[in-house]
């Protein structure tokens, strides 16, 4: 299985997800109008990981900003990342945010309770 | 004759000030969610106030986009000269907070429904805001463009203070739509 590397652009994260050790990270902005077309590979791509993933997975998420398009589909993608743990690995997900950023902290939070997962709520300077 | 001096320093003295009329397309919306964003690294200290503005005006700004470009009446709204893709869009602030204000027509058909789910919204709570965007967005009921209301909730959540709106009848088929955010600077 191929890694899937994203870069950065104005509107979309950054974005790294690696078969071979687990390690799955997003950072940046996701404000993109239509978000659906850009996440859209990205869960399809968790699908397949879910067929032979490592016994650790650990999901670094670190949004800038998202806009209530992309909400949808972040939600989407961390519910793959959760049905993973049927799959038989072992899934941490550490969600991000900037000193001062309540609305973040806030989202983290409201994913978390949604998908009825813990996350690690990690408070950056 | 107009005195530019004098607008200029006006403008200067609301410390942040955008003001556009005409077309409106997400190329544009980018430009002005970029101008303001890097305005805003400039003057303001407070990163959640920061984040807010930023947040409110990506979300007013799409929404507007997509309420124009799916209004139906765009055809007629041509024939007639009203010009449909045209909006106003202003953003400026003072010692209390930042305001993000548009304007663009709309069908009187739709006022109803608009002015109720702006109603409904004032008058939830906090923690009733957060409640209704959870449900609805672990709901899965999205529309095409992304929407199912979350945007009004999100920009309501963001902004702490009532929704303020305005619609001016400009004929039996359609009205003008004034919408105000307000984002205070302490928090």
């Amino acid at each position: 299985m191929e890694k899937l590397t994203l870069e950065p652009k104005n509107k979309t994260p950054k974005l790294s997800f690696d078969p071979a050790n687990g390690k799955m990270e997003v950072s940046g902005v996701s404000s993109a109008e239509n978000s659906l077309e850009f996440y859209k590979p990205i869960l399809s791509w968790i699908e397949e990981y879910k067929n032979s993933p490592q016994p650790e997975t650990v999901v670094d998420i670190n949004y800038k900003y998202f806009n209530t398009s992309s909400a949808k589909c972040i939600l989407d993608m961390l519910e793959r990342f959760v049905q993973l743990k049927s799959a038989g690995t072992n899934l941490t997900v550490n969600w991000y945010y900037e000193k001062d950023d309540e609305e973040m902290y806030d989202a983290g939070l409201n994913f978390s309770d949604i998908l009825e997962t813990s996350f690690n709520l990690i408070e950056i300077e | 004759m107009l005195n530019f001096l004098e607008i200029h320093k006006q403008m200067r003295m609301n410390s942040i000030a955008l003001f556009f009329k005409g077309c409106v397309t997400f190329e544009l919306i980018d430009s002005i969610i970029m101008i303001v964003s890097s305005r805003l690294e400039q003057l303001e200290n407070n990163l959640g106030v920061r984040k807010r503005v930023y947040g409110v005006l990506t979300e007013c700004l799409q929404n507007l986009c997509n309420n124009i470009e799916s209004s139906e009446e765009s055809k007629e709204m041509t024939e007639l000269n009203y010009d449909l893709h045209s909006a106003v869009i202003m953003v400026d602030s003072n010692d209390e907070g930042y305001f993000i204000k548009t304007g663009n027509f709309v069908s009187n058909s739709k006022i109803e429904d608009l002015k109720k789910s702006i109603e409904g919204i004032n008058l939830l709570s906090k923690e009733e805001l957060r409640e209704k965007y959870n449900k609805i967005l672990s709901n899965k009921i999205f529309s095409e463009k992304g929407g199912a209301g979350l945007g009004l909730i999100d920009i309501a959540k963001k902004s702490g203070k009532k929704l303020e709106y305005d619609f001016e009848t400009v004929d039996n088929k359609f009205s003008f739509f004034s919408f105000q955010i307000t984002i205070s600077k302490n928090g």
